[in-house]
């Protein structure tokens, strides 16, 4: 667990903030879950034809999410990420500072650990400060989750936000609830379906 | 004088040609990692507001985002160069191929026919054994005659099939950067 005093938040649990992400989505919102844990916890929180899991292609579950905010700007999409896959990919965040979709909801679950490869600790464990780091990549929207309401208050306040919304939360280190299954043709088939680019099977 | 006019033509330009394809296509959204050589293509996407065109910090972010789109509705392509498209063995073996989706990538090939920096041409020799090993379809285009026609059936194939394409452009068809310091 990280001592940097810029995470000087309440220490929270993946799958509870999930379920509490989820329990909010009424409108066929998409949610691109991280490879592992994060959408090891989407399925579990209720599996929904609008969420994405990957598979593989560690860090690029912002840029997938910004595909498909782009491709969609009607549609709310959020995206879920661990902070050792953000730090392999942190300049997808300029990327979409850039581009301000203003549709597009980042949620960063940091425990400062390589939770699923055996919990070493991720480089900047101790030192970077993933918030910071978003804020100086261009995305001003960037903000700490202070506790579980606050985090609510965030993911609403996203939903009508004029431009991307980053919401950092930390996490303790309990391994993800359920397994999501692992057919990737089926996977892309359900959500495209969900987010009504196919027609049902 | 004929034929050297029709090389010079603007509407026969390989860029040309990509630009007008992807139209055609309805091809719309286009990241890109920049590149010397696909400058002109780059700028006429910028300038065409029928276009989505923006600069990404790495190949494999492109491929994310051109995967969601994809999945989103949105058809795309990603321009790279050569050593960009070496960093990309896990994205496409990961996301890409197993996911089945129809990646459009032109490579703009350096390393090859003149190539003046060492890094450029040993990276170039990886490209087609991973395009190879991971069954991928891929085209080396050469001459202008056929561009048009490779260019429009590959972006056909790779949506039609559901799988990834890499058009590799030769220096024989645009030139290619030559040293000049």
């Amino acid at each position: 667990m990280s001592s940097n005093p810029a995470r000087n938040t309440k220490v929270m649990n993946r799958f509870d903030l999930t379920s509490r992400l989820v329990a909010k989505l009424k409108h066929e919102e998409a949610v691109i879950g991280g490879i592992g844990n994060t959408n090891f916890d989407l399925w579990a929180a209720g599996h929904r034809p609008q969420n994405f899991y990957m598979l593989g292609s560690m860090g690029l579950a912002f840029p997938i999410a910004l595909g498909v905010a782009l491709a969609q700007p009607d549609r709310r999409v959020f995206a879920l990420e661990g902070d050792g896959s953000l730090l392999m990919q942190l300049g997808a965040l300029s990327t979409i500072a850039t581009l301000k979709p203003k549709n597009l909801t980042l949620v960063v679950m940091d425990n400062g650990i390589y939770q699923i490869t055996g919990a070493q600790p991720t480089p900047g464990a101790a030192v970077a400060d993933i918030v910071a780091i978003a804020v100086a990549s261009g995305l001003t929207n960037s903000s700490w989750a202070a506790d579980e309401d606050d985090f609510e208050r965030l993911i609403e306040a996203s939903m009508s936000a004029a431009g991307p919304t980053l919401i950092g939360v930390r996490i303790d280190d309990k391994p993800g609830t359920g397994t999501t299954r692992r057919d990737p043709v089926q996977i892309r088939e359900r959500f495209m379906h969900g987010i009504g680019v196919r027609e049902p099977l | 004088m004929a034929v050297a006019e029709e090389k010079t033509s603007p509407e026969k330009s390989w860029h040309a040609i990509v630009l007008q394809t992807l139209k055609r296509n309805d091809i719309r959204l286009v990241p890109y990692v920049p590149d010397r050589v696909l400058t002109p293509l780059i700028k006429n996407l910028h300038a065409d507001p029928f276009f989505t065109t923006f600069a990404t910090t790495r190949e494999e972010e492109a491929v994310g985002i051109v995967s969601g789109a994809w999945m989103g509705g949105m058809r795309s392509a990603v321009l790279m160069q050569t050593s960009g498209f070496a960093t990309l063995a896990n994205v496409l073996a990961s996301l890409a191929v197993p996911y089945q989706i129809p990646l459009i990538m032109f490579v703009s090939e350096r390393g090859t026919l003149g190539e003046f920096n060492y890094g450029q041409s040993l990276v170039c020799r990886t490209m087609r054994p991973v395009l190879d090993s991971l069954a991928m379809e891929h085209h080396t285009a050469t001459r202008i005659d056929e561009f048009e026609f490779i260019v429009d059936r590959s972006i056909k194939q790779a949506v039609a099939t559901q799988a990834p394409v890499a058009l590799i452009l030769s220096p024989l068809l645009t030139g290619g950067k030559v040293f000049d310091k």
